[in-house]
C-alpha cells in the first residue's frame, strides 16, 4: 500500500494489517462488537484452514448469491446472513480474502448494494496477513443471533447507483466502459478466463468501446493496492478516464470488476461507477448484442 | 462406484452441509504428499485445467504377472497447494476412494459419482466441476495405461 493512505479519495475504506491486529488484540472485534471481520475467498474452505481471530466466513456463492435465480440474496436473507455474524447496521465491517482481495471486493460491493454504510477492505488481504506471520485460528466465534430491534434490519436493496444490467449497458454504449479481464479474453482469443474453462461464453470479444485494463494492474505483488499517483497514471493518464465520467466496469461474472469498481470509486473518488455483474457470461451468450473484437 | 468410494459418499450424505465442509477439510488435510519420484519430475504429472486452482495428478497401473488387466491395481497421486483446500479435498476423496482399487473398479466408476456426495449444496455446483474433471482424467489415464501391452 502507498505509504500515505490519506492520499486516496476515501482513505477510510482501507485498513492496514497492523491497525487490524491492534484492534483484535484490544478486543474490539467480534460478534456484537463495533468491528466485525469477515473473510471472503474464492476457495470456500480456505477460511476453515485458518483465519483471522474473531473473523467469520462470508462466502460469495453460498451466502451472497440467490441459490436459484442469477441474482444476489434478497433483503430478508441478507439480514439473516449479517445477524448470524453478529453484524448490526452500524457495525464497521472489515472484509479480507485471497487473490488480492478480489472476492473481498465483491463482498464489499454486494454489502454496498444493501447500503451498509461502514464496510472496508483489509489492504493486502489474507496473503499479506500470512506473509507477516500474523496469528491465524480455526476457532469460529460463537454468536447468539440478535433479535428484534438489535437484529440486522430488513433493508431495501438499491441496485441503481452501483449495478448495471444488460439493458443499462446497451443504453450506455458510447460512454466509458472498462473491461478488466485478461488480454486474451478481451481480444476474443479466449472464450473463458485462463484456468477457468468451465465459465465460458459462446462468443468472444468485448463490449464495443471498452478499454482493456486488467484488474490486477491496480494491485501490487503483495496484494495491496497501488498508490494513488500510480492508479491515476493508469486510469486517468493512460486510459483517459476522468472522475466526472459515468463508468461501467465488467469482467466475467462481476467479481474481478468489483475490485476495479472499488479502485475507481473509493481510491480515485469517481462518483458514478457501476459494476455490470452479468458481465461476459451474459453478454457473450446474449443474442444480437454488439460485440467488438 | 467402488465400495470404498461409496462409503465416503454415504458419510458425506449423512452429514449436514456444514459438517460436509469439515469432512472435506479433513480429506484436504490428509491428502498424501507426492512421492519423491513425482516431486522430482513434475512433467510426468497431468494438470487438471478444469480446477480453479493448480491441480496435478498421475496414475500408475500395476503389471502383476498372471493377473488380468481388469484386476491390476491402480495407484493415483495428486499435487495441489495448501491454499486450495477445496481442490485438495476433492483429490483426497478420490485418493481414498479409488487409489489402490482395480482397473475395473476405477473404469466402472460412474462419471457423475462426484454428484453423490451432497457437495453441490455445500460448495456450489460450479466448484464441483473440478472434481468431475479429475475423475474423468483419472479414468482416461487408467484406460490408456492398462491398454498398453505388458512386457
Amino acid at each position: 500500500m502507498a505509504e500515505d493512505t490519506t492520499a486516496y479519495a476515501h482513505p477510510e475504506r482501507l485498513v492496514t494489517t497492523k491497525w487490524l491486529a491492534e484492534r483484535i488484540a484490544a478486543g474490539d472485534t467480534g460478534p456484537g462488537k463495533g468491528i466485525v471481520i469477515v473473510e471472503s475467498d474464492e476457495d470456500v474452505l480456505l477460511y476453515d484452514t485458518g483465519h483471522l481471530p474473531t473473523s467469520f466466513k462470508l462466502d460469495w456463492h453460498q451466502d451472497l448469491n440467490d441459490p436459484v435465480t442469477r441474482d444476489y440474496v434478497d433483503s430478508e436473507q441478507f439480514a439473516r446472513v449479517m445477524t448470524a455474524r453478529g453484524i448490526g447496521r452500524d457495525t464497521t465491517v472489515i472484509v479480507y480474502g485471497d487473490k488480492s482481495n478480489w472476492w473481498a471486493a465483491y463482498a464489499l460491493w454486494v454489502m454496498t448494494l444493501f447500503g451498509h454504510e461502514d464496510v472496508r477492505l483489509l489492504d493486502g488481504g489474507r496473503s499479506k496477513w500470512i506473509a507477516e506471520g500474523r496469528e491465524l485460528t480455526r476457532d469460529v466465534p460463537e454468536v447468539t443471533p440478535a433479535t428484534g430491534e438489535a437484529a440486522y434490519p430488513v433493508v431495501e436493496r438499491d441496485d441503481t447507483p452501483i449495478r448495471a444490467f444488460k439493458d443499462d449497458v446497451l443504453a450506455h454504449l458510447g460512454k466509458p466502459l472498462v473491461d478488466v479481464r485478461s488480454p486474451g479474453e478481451f481480444t476474443g482469443e479466449l472464450l473463458h478466463m485462463p484456468d477457468y474453462p468451465q465459465e465460458g461464453a459462446v462468443r468472444g470479444g468485448h463490449i464495443p468501446g471498452a478499454k482493456s485494463v486488467p484488474w490486477a494492474r491496480a494491485a501490487n505483488d503483495d496484494g495491496t493496492f497501488k498508490s494513488r499517483p500510480e492508479l491515476e497514471a493508469i486510469y486517468l493518464e493512460e486510459q483517459g478516464l476522468s472522475p466526472d465520467d459515468d463508468v461501467v466496469a465488467y469482467c466475467r461474472i462481476g467479481e474481478r470488476s468489483s475490485h476495479t469498481w472499488f479502485v475507481l470509486t473509493h481510491l480515485l473518488g469517481f462518483p458514478t461507477v457501476r459494476n455490470y455483474d452479468g458481465s461476459w457470461t451474459e453478454w457473450g451468450n446474449a443474442v444480437r448484442v454488439p460485440i467488438e473484437r | 462406484m467402488p465400495e470404498s468410494l461409496a462409503e465416503i459418499a454415504a458419510d458425506f450424505r449423512e452429514a449436514t452441509p456444514s459438517e460436509r465442509l469439515q469432512l472435506l477439510l479433513e480429506f484436504s488435510d490428509e491428502l498424501p504428499e507426492l512421492p519423491q519420484r513425482y516431486a522430482d519430475a513434475p512433467e510426468q504429472l497431468e494438470q487438471v485445467h478444469e480446477c480453479q486452482s493448480p491441480l496435478f495428478l498421475a496414475v500408475e497401473v500395476d503389471r502383476q504377472p498372471g493377473v488380468d488387466t481388469a484386476d491390476q491395481r491402480v495407484d493415483i497421486f495428486f499435487s495441489a497447494p495448501p491454499e486450495a483446500p477445496t481442490t485438495r479435498g476433492f483429490a483426497g476423496i478420490l485418493h481414498e476412494g479409488l487409489s489402490g482399487r482395480t482397473v475395473a473398479e476405477v473404469l466402472g466408476t460412474a462419471d457423475e459419482a462426484p454428484m453423490q456426495f451432497g457437495l453441490a449444496e455445500a460448495v456450489s455446483p460450479l466448484r464441483l466441476r473440478g472434481m468431475v474433471a479429475m475423475l474423468s482424467r483419472i479414468k482416461r489415464q487408467t484406460a490408456l495405461k492398462s491398454a498398453v501391452p505388458g512386457p
